[in-house]
């Protein structure tokens, strides 16, 4: 009995350690926003979204299992909201029963197997009843699967089986078992057994084979008693084990499907946040592995539109081969909004999700990378130009090749020559591994080197700027250009122009 | 030891003395000795002393450590004298080397070990249906291996005398009608107890025992039921019963239920062991323990081979004085060093002619106390009959091992560091025979270079007059020149290290973007680093 709505025949690893650069990922893009309005204040929801936005799918077939599991939820929210609902019942039930810490022994495991099962076995019948009146309304395989197996597996005859076996198992009327000698003529291959019919009297007493032999604990060997429930255990071990396990299982079950149904919740939460903002939304077309493809319109960063509460402008991208993608262009063009967006938008893809585009089609990536240039350095420890290369340096200890990088103005705390030059190593060793690099910068000598190589798998895009300075934080092709309008800025804010310097053209 | 007992040793035969008569039947079998008697009557050799200057105490205890019962430490803290024992202990050691022979002794050892558990077992135990079992299995356990270890021998090609006359004894004992009718009846009563199968029925307080009558096995039944819960279910939360731990008054009481439902079976095991109390035949008792002198020592050389260091038996008389090793080592370091993957310096050193000692001075740090250590541990360890850490190793079997290591200045004394020094140094000389090994470490370090140079000289020159072989580690290079019985030997230092950078400014043009990748070098970003990084 398995959930599985996140992955095909596999389970959520909810052990599963967030990846190393989580924290440098949620600051760069944004998606802390973005995971809490997906949480709408329930811890699990957060969790998990967290989980599994960090953990990117790079199969197409798997990214499409997980848009129909969704487009399910989109079209009968209210239906895997009973789940996540009922799901959580079962976990409650499991903590309403008393559970001692000081021991484990089979006899009192058993006691307390027994007693969550005999509640788990009503929720499990609610959770079929629910499969029962709604399946029909589900097109997806996941939840069509999960709805078959519960009507399957929990069918009203199995279930009283099963509650007749949990009345047995509280041995009302005598524990028999059967015993071997050992090495020290101690009992060994101890077998519980189930009395013969003509050795149960009318009183339900249980008897043996005659001749027997008998001993009575006598009052107050208070070690006799203890000795006594030693014995039994013995003979209850391996039905102990069998019916804690299940107890554990379904436990399992129910905490998977909670789990599995909570990255639903997160995305109706976002869905239904994005929508009040009016932000266009679409689910994305993973393309097939392979070199990279990314074409899209209308992509925004969905981070900002749930920030600013209103909708944001799109770009349009057109960038299927390219291998390097170099941004320059004006201050405030929007250019860090754009790239935040083709992150979140990859991000988001891989993980199942819709995306904050009219329409995205892109190779899935091995793995989001990202290197945004830091105000500052928070721990002190070292200078900001050795925090960004210890930054860039770690990256280079885990990124895969096929990965997407994203860089921000890397590099730039240092001097524009040496930056460029340290820039041009690590850019052109990363595309030759096979890494997408998406790169914002202002170091032309850096964004001309790349420019004057003529290498057509590279793509230049300029923050657009009209003849007046005006922005349209629209991003259109175009070569690197030796200024990067600062002193449009420099003439709003201060009401007067100001000569710029022209950059080295070495 | 005492020195009239030094002085009359026999170092001119390699035979030990026998005190028994020709032609009778020996009383008994040794792996270990010679003489079947065991040791021969002499001294030990002072063996604590050098023990821990050569760092052998670290040795011997990792070669003892997890064989207490056997008390092994007597047996290599207890040098031979004659090289017949030598020899006798290396005909083992090479008869070992068969695989063959070597398991089927280990897996004896191992029954005997269970063996005297469980009777060791049965005498601790409070109740005694549970006591007489213990001891038939034990009394089983002993029969079988026994009669496979003899099995086992007969078939093997053993070449030693000690490993034929035990096999001659074993192949005497299996047959014999004590040891058959012991084997027949233990197994004939293992087998009914193996074979009783009863019923309890647990009602409140009262336990009732019965016969077993095919009832059905209800685990089946509920396991069955609740398997679809059971998919992926990976906690096991059975408890694991120990079966060597005693039993409790209530299974007591249940035992005796069970005996009262089998009694003829239960009379059978009182009488058993009532009448079979000291089953195990004292020579195999002692070859078991002898044995272990054995499979200790190669068991610690395990990881030294695996290492790839070589072991040799070594070529051991009483008449020549001839030293020679080749690719020596320390045996303590080269334990610690390849636990820790390291590797281990060999070195190769001999004493031919009329030479007798090796001066060796040179560097610090250079590994002269290590060369010292391992020829002092050649000798200890082939005169215990030993295999020992070298290529190929000749020694000249000592009556003694002197030592001389540097100690830990007392405080406790108000005489000067020179005169403690001084008074061992005496003694070393005055217990010293010419067929003792002597090794002196480091010696006068503490006094000026000129009083070290007169009293290493006398000092030398006393041991050259013994004519006993020996190592001198000293400052004095001098002393390595004394006379033709001393060879000098230094330590060396590789002239270019490799690791120290220079710290020498060289004058080259200023180049900001060597100064760029210098910093891209440090954090492994340069083009080449990262890509093999990211490739890799």
């Amino acid at each position: 009995m398995k959930a599985h709505l996140l992955f095909r025949g596999q389970d959520l690893d909810a052990t599963r350690e967030l990846p190393w650069n989580t924290g440098d990922l949620a600051a760069d893009l944004g998606l802390d926003g973005v995971w809490s309005a997906m949480a709408a204040g329930d811890d699990l929801v957060l969790q998990v979204a967290r989980l599994v936005m960090l953990d990117p799918l790079t199969d197409p077939d798997e990214i499409l299992y997980r848009q129909e599991v969704l487009s399910d939820a989109l079209r009968r929210p209210g239906v895997v909201r009973q789940l996540y609902q009922v799901a959580g019942e079962g976990l409650a039930a499991e903590r309403s029963v008393y559970r001692s810490f000081f021991s484990n022994r089979p006899e009192q495991t058993l006691g307390r197997s027994v007693a969550v099962l005999d509640l788990f076995v009503g929720v499990l019948r609610k959770l079929r009843q629910v499969g029962e009146e709604h399946a029909p309304g589900f097109r997806s395989p996941a939840f069509q699967t999960l709805f078959a197996v519960l009507a399957d597996q929990l069918s009203e005859d199995y279930l009283s089986t099963v509650q007749q076996h949990l009345k047995q198992l509280r041995f009302r009327s005598g524990l028999l078992m059967s015993v071997r000698l050992g090495e020290g003529n101690q009992g060994i291959d101890y077998v519980l057994r189930l009395p013969r019919e003509e050795n149960r009297t009318f009183f339900k007493r249980v008897g043996l084979r005659k001749p027997t032999f008998s001993y009575t604990i006598p009052d107050r060997d208070e070690n006799g008693f203890t000795a006594l429930g030693e014995l039994r255990d013995k003979g209850l071990d391996d039905v102990a084990n069998a019916v804690a396990q299940s107890f554990g299982h379904v436990l399992s079950f129910f905490q998977a499907l909670r789990s599995e149904l909570a990255f639903s919740i997160g995305c109706l939460n976002l869905h239904g946040a994005l929508e009040q903002v009016g932000q266009p939304l679409c689910f994305p077309v993973p393309k097939t592995r392979g070199g990279y493809a990314c074409s899209a319109r209308g992509l925004s960063d969905v981070g900002l539109a749930l920030r600013s509460r209103q909708p944001v402008v799109g770009s349009e991208i057109a960038a299927d081969g390219v291998t390097l993608v170099v941004v320059t262009g004006a201050n405030q063009g929007g250019k860090s909004t754009f790239l935040r967006g083709a992150g979140l938008a990859q991000i988001m893809m891989q993980a199942g999700m819709f995306v904050g585009a009219d329409v995205f089609e892109a190779s899935p990536r091995e793995g989001v990378f990202t290197h945004f240039k830091r105000e500052e350095d928070d721990q002190m420890v070292s200078g900001k130009f050795d925090e960004e290369l210890s930054r860039m340096s770690q990256i280079g200890d885990h990124i895969p090749p096929g990965a997407l990088l994203l860089c921000n103005e890397p590099f730039s705390s240092t001097n524009e020559r040496e930056g460029s030059e340290i820039g041009r190593q690590v850019i052109n060793a990363m595309v030759d591994c096979g890494v997408v690099v998406v790169l914002v910068t202002h170091q032309y000598n850096l964004s001309d080197s790349f420019w004057q190589t003529r290498e057509d798998r590279y793509l230049f895009l300029r923050a657009e700027r009209d003849a007046v300075g005006g922005r349209s934080f629209r991003m259109v092709e175009g070569e690197p250009l030796p200024t990067s309008h600062g002193q449009d800025i420099y003439q709003r804010i201060f009401g007067r122009t100001l000569s710029w310097p022209t950059p080295e053209t070495s | 030891m005492s020195d009239d007992v030094t002085a009359t040793m026999p170092g001119e035969s390699d035979e030990p003395p026998t005190g028994r008569p020709a032609g009778s039947e020996p009383p008994s079998v040794s792996v270990l000795w010679s003489t079947p008697d065991g040791a021969p009557p002499g001294p030990d050799v002072a063996a604590a002393e050098c023990i821990h200057d050569l760092n052998l105490d670290q040795v011997l205890a990792g070669i003892i450590a997890g064989r207490d019962e056997y008390g092994l430490a007597e047996f290599f803290t207890r040098p031979v004298r004659y090289v017949a024992d030598v020899h006798h202990r290396q005909e083992v050691f090479r008869d070992l080397e068969q695989d063959a022979v070597r398991a089927a002794l280990e897996q004896f050892a191992t029954s005997m070990r269970d063996a005297r558990a469980q009777s060791g077992s049965a005498r601790k135990r409070h109740y005694l249906w549970q006591s007489e079992r213990w001891f038939l299995g034990a009394a089983n356990a002993y029969c079988a291996a026994a009669a496979r270890l003899t099995e086992q021998l007969a078939k093997a090609p053993l070449t030693s005398r000690g490993l034929t006359d035990l096999t001659a004894y074993l192949e005497r004992y299996v047959g014999s009608s004590a040891f058959l009718s012991l084997r027949s009846e233990a197994l004939d009563l293992v087998d009914r107890l193996g074979q009783v199968h009863y019923d309890l029925l647990i009602r409140g307080v009262k336990i009732t025992a019965g016969h077993y009558d095919e009832e059905a096995d209800y685990s089946k039944v509920v396991l069955r039921t609740f398997e679809r819960f059971q998919q992926g279910a990976v906690k096991d939360h059975r408890i694991q019963h120990n079966p060597s731990v005693g039993i409790n008054h209530v299974e007591a009481k249940v035992l005796e239920l069970v005996a009262s439902l089998n009694p003829d079976l239960f009379g059978a095991l009182a009488s058993f062991y009532q009448i079979r109390e000291d089953f195990i035949d004292p020579v195999i008792l002692r070859f078991d323990r002898e044995m272990q002198f054995y499979f200790a020592y190669l068991s610690f050389l395990v990881p030294i081979r695996a290492a790839g260091l070589p072991i040799c038996y070594p070529v051991v008389s009483s008449d020549s004085k001839q030293v020679r090793a080749a690719a020596a080592y320390d045996l303590a370091l080269a334990d610690k060093l390849t636990r820790s993957r390291e590797t281990v310096v060999l070195n190769d050193f001999h004493l031919d002619g009329p030479e007798r000692i090796l001066v060796v001075s040179g560097p610090n740090q250079g590994g002269k106390t290590t060369l010292a250590r391992t020829f002092g541990q050649l000798a200890y360890l082939a005169s215990l009959g030993c295999p020992v850490p070298g290529r190929e190793v000749q020694m000249p079997l000592p009556d003694r091992i002197l030592t001389h290591f540097e100690k830990e200045e007392n405080l406790d004394t108000a005489s000067g560091k020179l005169e403690d020094e001084l008074i061992p140094i005496r003694d070393i000389i005055a217990h010293a025979s010419t067929n003792s090994v002597i090794i002196l470490n480091e010696m006068f370090n503490s006094t000026t270079v000129l009083d070290a140079l007169a009293l290493g000289r006398v000092v030398l020159t006393q041991m050259s007059d013994l004519d006993c072989v020996g190592v001198c580690v000293t400052f004095i290079d001098e002393l390595s020149r004394l006379s033709e019985k001393t060879v000098s030997m230094v330590s060396t230092v590789d002239p270019d290290d490799p690791t120290v950078r220079t710290l020498t400014l060289v004058r080259q043009p200023a180049d900001g973007r060597a100064y760029a990748i210098a910093i891209a070098e440090k954090y492994g970003l340069t083009y080449a680093a990262l890509k093999a990084r990211v490739a890799s």
